[in-house]
């Protein structure tokens, strides 16, 4: 069960800067705790996050351990036409989540 | 010898002050109770008043996947008896904990998701604090979000919520603290950097960011009662619903904010 919610404006005018928000659902487990008995708990956390617009990649992140659980992105960028944006999530044991939303501009 | 006199009646009045100090503690005035949410930096507030940026909200969404899946031997889903819960569940977790005729007792909002598992559902009753039991929760809280909190006016109910009363003002652990000595006489101070606030239950369960995930108020519950070193009780334990009530008691009236998100 894996949430997502992302935030981009529906509509903008050619030449706005937008904020585009995402925020995941992950517990982004560091890798450096132990549990009571002293074993490591395994590392599971997202690598990377990357946006493309209408194929073309415009934004990525590369993530470490000690990022907070369910992290939040955001990032800015210029909107000059119509179209859609697609994320996607990677990280540890095969984590892969996608997620897309659609600009119109005038 | 007047000087005398006054030095004696300034100690008198010092030491009456003192003496009685802590039979002033009174409950906050219904004017002056604050939601959490005003003692809290502008960026978390911030956070909270964003559902794309509350993390809580992703709870919510799980939430409402569990509320449409089919569980148990009677394979019935949440909304196979409640419907849509945007109808169905608006202002329910406004009034909870709820009295239980069956049991005869107060129950809070994860006892009566499992109690609704048990007797409908024919599934076994979701572990407290793990992240479906908190989803469902959030999921339904969420829909009296903006709405007053009312607490149930059952009068069998009634002697839970001073047994509640009677907790929040009772002396216990290493400290010898009583909730009411931080949440009714201390509440516009600080603790370590942190705003001691009121107690005002009004949006859980709720996104801490401390925690890094949702937690419920017997969590919050739990992690005062350990700041106080005093014994602990266990999850849905009768003495934490019966604080519950109380706490939801104070907070009569106010608006439901879950999720909402604390530091």
């Amino acid at each position: 069960m894996t949430a997502a919610l992302i935030n981009v404006p529906k509509k903008a005018k050619n030449g706005d800067v937008i904020e585009i928000k995402t925020l995941m659902s992950h517990i982004m487990e560091t890798g450096y705790r132990r549990t009571m008995s002293g074993a490591l708990v395994p590392r599971d956390i997202i690598t990377s996050l990357t946006c493309r617009f209408e194929g073309e990649e415009i934004f990525r992140a590369d993530l470490f351990p000690a990022t907070a659980a369910n992290p939040f992105i955001s990032f800015f960028t210029v909107a000059t036409k119509s179209g859609k944006y697609e994320f996607e999530w990677i990280g540890d044991n095969g984590f892969l989540e996608t997620a897309s939303a659609n600009i119109t501009v005038e | 010898m007047r000087v005398a006199a006054t030095i004696v009646l300034a100690s008198l009045l010092l030491a009456a002050g003192i003496i009685l100090r802590p039979l002033i503690a009174t409950e906050i005035p219904s004017a002056e109770r604050r939601s959490g949410y005003t003692f809290m930096a502008p960026d978390t507030k911030a956070m909270q008043d964003d559902d794309t940026a509350n993390p809580g909200m992703l709870g919510v969404l799980d939430g409402e996947t569990l509320w449409n899946r089919k569980v148990g031997s009677a394979g019935k889903s949440c909304a196979d008896c409640h419907n849509d819960a945007r109808e169905s569940m608006k202002g329910v977790a406004a009034r909870y904990p709820a009295y239980d005729k069956t049991l005869g007792q107060p129950v809070n909002l994860e006892q009566r998701i499992n109690l609704c598992r048990v007797r409908h559902q024919d599934a076994t009753p979701l572990p407290y604090e793990r992240h479906d039991l908190l989803a469902l929760s959030a999921f339904l809280a969420e829909q009296s979000r903006g709405m007053p909190i009312t607490p149930d006016a059952t009068a069998e109910l009634q002697p839970f919520v001073a047994k509640g009363r009677d907790l929040f003002m009772h002396r216990q652990g290493q400290l010898n603290l009583a909730c009411t000595n931080c949440h009714d006489d201390n509440w516009d101070k600080h603790l370590a950097g942190s705003a001691v606030t009121q107690g005002i239950p009004n949006g859980y369960p709720i996104y801490r960011l401390e925690w890094q995930s949702l937690g419920s108020l017997q969590r919050r519950l739990r992690n005062c009662i350990t700041g106080m070193r005093a014994q602990n009780y266990d999850f849905g334990a009768p003495e934490l619903v019966e604080l519950e009530l109380y706490l939801m008691s104070r907070a009569r009236g106010m608006p439901v904010e879950t999720p909402a998100v604390r530091p």
